[in-house]
């Protein structure tokens, strides 16, 4: 069955017109802010920040501009924009990134003033999405679908987006803010790694309230959140957040970049003091004017109630035929499908990891046929989520097998997600200024040592996680296998971990042993997989074994029995 | 100027209005391509850096800083990782960059 | 001599800063640092003209939280434009401590801070030197929709946004 939806469909926040006046007048700002730094009244050290805090970056090739997709989510009218600025302006691909934004990385400073427009005329921005400011909220991707959520976590999303959005006194912080947001008890928005981590909980009378972590955070110097408070009622959301920035904006350290985030802070005065000066700072600005309205709340509540779903039996039949009929679909609906809160649905993970492919990546052309997807088979709405796919949220089952056909015919049916050909990687020594090894090539290397997909899914969901540099923007501390690459003496080295998770069991993983060359990379992932697969208990995970038989069964596999 | 197979620096930036990679070449012109930079060592090399602090001033370029580069064949190659993927382009898009043949 | 904004116009400026080092303190209101109001606290208070105290950035609210209401006037730096804790600063003493007298900014700041600092409370803003009136005017006029309140000059609009006083018209 064909159903058209229209983006309007889509569970996004619709802009109003204030929204629209307020982007509108930021675009205009930023015209002007570019023109006074071409004409010299802003030398580039004023310039960087601002250019920064609407996403603008000065990377190895060129400029690079990272949109903001709100908690990852947007329309297929949105997604379409993103096609035709990637074409109009840069090379026809865009990469996905591990907090659910979209880069583009051959960016020319004169037309950005013209793509910020381009963006704004669908509701879309780069603000925020760089500089010592509150980034971009993240959430689970599939928020609103899933079986197992409690409170649909993008209602708080956008209402953090909201409140963070130019704050007067939030802007200049001593360093980056990242804020994540779950409502499942199995956390997919890997919470225990940000600045703040929040788990939106229901209690009595369907109360929503929410557990605080703070002082998560990858990089140098790696932290899993300290809970701050256990139960924040609703009312008090936004005044919390206050207190904690306030007291992060005026007591973090502004005197070495590499120890200015607040999970620094959190370290050096622990988690007490921390709590107390925030209960402190509460407690003064309690009141109305930090009170969050419950009628606010349900407003834009409303921008997210659920689609129009149809009323179907929990198993389809077409859907068992088709699984029966064909392996290769089978085995896609095995690892790429979600269960749904509605019977008869599913969600749908896209994955953006062809065998060989670079990951997160998408052309403008896989974009729009993505968009069309969206309106035929999931209400116009899509999700990225911060492992670099993308997600069809609200698909029937009846669905699925003409979904699969057509993703198959633009390369977007790899049956790989959450295994080990899923790999997250960040862009690395190819793109990135900051980068000491590259990663994108062994991403692929890997990629291809694992491009049977049977032997995919014999070895089970295992995530693997790579950063070009310590920065971590590849998540690798939280992998199962994590991989860093660095510079030793002018040669690309990587450093090998292994045990890591990022969901409500948060670990940080744990070195294997020395590091080894680019050319060893893959033989080691593909040892410590071996490993695994020789030494696992009967549904045990990867995690699961590494924590009953530890690591130095590991290290002697890949290193030898001597290690 | 620097002999071939000695080791000397460039000057490299990006262009501040579009962000594309140049290097420093004859006659203090930014050049896009890094074989067309000029190889010095010393002295030379700083002063060739602060001459390009100028054309920061003069809001051509951003960030100029030197390279390391080995001469062959009297042209200039990045010794660097790093300095030959900014030279030439991503290694894993060898559709795009200079290596391609298209600039920026 | 740096221009006093005020508003987004210039406007005159009666009061002097006093170095530290400096030893007699000349006639009129003057703003002494925090160090030399300590020193100085007796004779300051009884000179009976009005004094102003100028913090560091690393200098917060509580340190003057005691003796706000001697103070007609409260100085705060940008040693550098990223550093922003004078507007948790001014927040805090115009919110928490109901200051009412000036809050001043003073340093290395930018045009693009202008509404920032309206809105956490700056009553005015010393321009630094060489500082383009014409960006510093606009600056006010750019944006006139905001997702917070401010300590003061706005007025609701739906859901959580503000109509900001000092917006484009």
């Amino acid at each position: 069955m064909t159903h058209l939806s229209s983006a309007a469909a889509a569970g996004i926040y619709h802009y109003d017109e204030i929204d629209r006046r307020f982007l509108a007048e930021r675009v205009e700002q930023f015209r002007r802010q570019v023109a006074r730094r071409l004409s010299g009244e802003l030398t580039e050290d004023e310039f960087k920040p601002i250019r920064l805090m609407n996403g603008l970056y000065l990377q190895l090739h060129a400029y690079m501009l990272r949109i903001a997709i709100p908690y990852g989510v947007l329309s297929s009218d949105q997604l379409r924009a993103l096609a035709v600025i990637g074409r109009r302006y840069d090379r026809g691909y865009g990469h996905f990134t591990t907090r659910q934004n979209l880069q583009f990385n051959w960016i020319k400073l004169v037309d950005v003033p013209e793509i910020l427009a381009d963006l704004a005329a669908v509701d879309m921005h780069g603000i925020q999405t760089s500089g010592n400011c509150i980034r971009n909220v993240t959430t689970d991707q599939f928020a609103g679908a899933a079986a197992d959520e409690i409170v649909d976590p993008r209602v708080y999303a956008e209402i953090l987006r909201q409140w963070s959005t130019l704050h007067p006194e939030f802007s200049f912080l001593p360093r980056k803010f990242k804020i994540a947001i779950t409502g499942s008890g199995h956390d997919r928005a890997a919470i225990a790694v940000h600045d703040i981590g929040i788990r939106a909980r229901s209690g009595p009378g369907g109360a929503v309230g929410f557990e605080i972590f703070v002082g998560g955070g990858l990089g140098r110097s790696p932290f899993l959140g300290r809970r701050l408070a256990d139960w924040v009622p609703e009312a008090d959301l936004l005044g919390w957040l206050e207190a904690v920035l306030r007291v992060y904006n005026q007591y973090g350290r502004r005197d070495n970049i590499y120890k200015a985030r607040i999970k620094i802070l959190v370290h050096e005065v622990g988690i007490d003091r921390l709590r107390e000066q925030v209960e402190e700072e509460f407690a003064r600005i309690r009141g109305p004017k930090y009170r969050l309205d419950p009628e606010i709340v349900e407003t834009i509540r409303r921008h997210f109630a659920p689609p129009a779903f149809a009323a179907l039996p929990a198993v389809s039949p077409a859907l068992e035929q088709a699984r029966a009929g064909d392996p290769a679909f089978a085995r896609w609906t095995r690892s790429n499908l979600t269960p749904h809160r509605q019977p008869g649905y599913a969600a749908v993970t896209i994955s953006l990891k062809p065998t060989g492919g670079i990951p997160g990546d998408a052309t403008s052309e896989q974009m729009e046929a993505v968009a069309a997807l969206a309106d035929r088979y999931s209400f116009g709405e899509i999700r990225v989520s911060h492992e670099q796919n993308l997600v069809l949220a609200h698909v029937r089952q009846d669905d699925l097998p003409a979904l699969w056909r057509e993703l198959g015919r633009h390369g977007l049916d790899a049956a790989n997600a959450g295994l080990v050909g899923d790999i997250i990687s960040c862009p690395g020594l190819d793109y990135c200024a900051l980068a000491n090894a590259r990663s994108i090539p062994l991403a692929q290397d890997i990629s291809r040592r694992f491009a049977d997909l049977d032997l995919q899914h014999r070895i089970g969901p295992l995530k693997i996680k790579m950063s070009g540099c310590i920065n971590a923007c590849g998540h690798h501390h939280v992998g199962d296998i994590g991989i860093l690459g660095v510079d030793k003496h002018g040669v690309e080295t990587y450093q090998i971990t292994i045990g890591g998770t990022a969901t409500e069991e948060a670990a940080l993983g744990q070195v294997v042993g020395p590091a080894v060359g680019y050319d060893q990379v893959a033989d080691v992932v593909e040892a410590l997989v071996a490993l695994y697969l020789e030494r696992r208990g009967e549904g045990e995970s990867f995690l699961q074994t590494v924590a009953r038989i530890g690591v130095r069964p590991f290290k002697e596999k890949v290193y030898g029995a001597a290690a | 100027m620097a002999r071939s197979g000695e080791e000397a620096k460039v000057v490299s930036a990006n262009r501040l209005d579009t962000g594309v990679v140049v290097w420093l070449g004859d006659g203090n012109v930014w050049v896009e391509r890094v074989e067309a930079a000029v190889p010095l060592s010393g002295p030379a090399a700083d002063a060739a850096l602060a001459l390009a602090r100028q054309s920061v001033e003069a809001r051509v370029v951003v960030e100029p800083y030197l390279v390391e580069v080995t001469v062959v064949g009297g042209h200039p190659q990045p010794l660097r990782p790093r300095e030959r993927i900014r030279a030439l382009g991503p290694s894993v898009r060898p559709d795009l960059g200079i290596q391609a043949g298209t600039v920026g | 001599m740096a221009l006093l904004l005020k508003d987004g116009q210039p406007v005159g400026d009666s009061w002097t800063h006093l170095d530290d080092a400096a030893g007699a303190v000349p006639e009129g209101p003057v703003i002494v640092s925090l160090d030399r109001w300590r020193r100085d606290r007796a004779a300051l208070i009884t000179r009976n003209t009005p004094v102003g105290v100028r913090l560091k950035s690393n200098q917060l609210a509580p340190e003057i939280a005691a003796d706000l209401a001697r103070f007609a006037l409260v100085a705060l730096e940008f040693p550098r434009f990223r550093d922003g804790r004078a507007f948790s600063t001014a927040r805090e003493l115009r919110e928490h401590h109901g200051y009412t007298g000036e809050i001043r900014a003073f340093g290395h700041i930018l045009p693009d801070q202008y509404q920032f600092l309206v809105r956490t409370g700056f009553t005015t803003v010393e321009l630094p030197d060489g500082a383009g009136l014409a960006s510093w005017r606009h600056a006010l006029a750019e944006i006139d929709v905001a997702y917070q309140a401010g300590v003061a000059g706005d007025a609701p609009l739906s859901l959580l946004r503000r109509k900001l006083a000092t917006g484009p018209k």
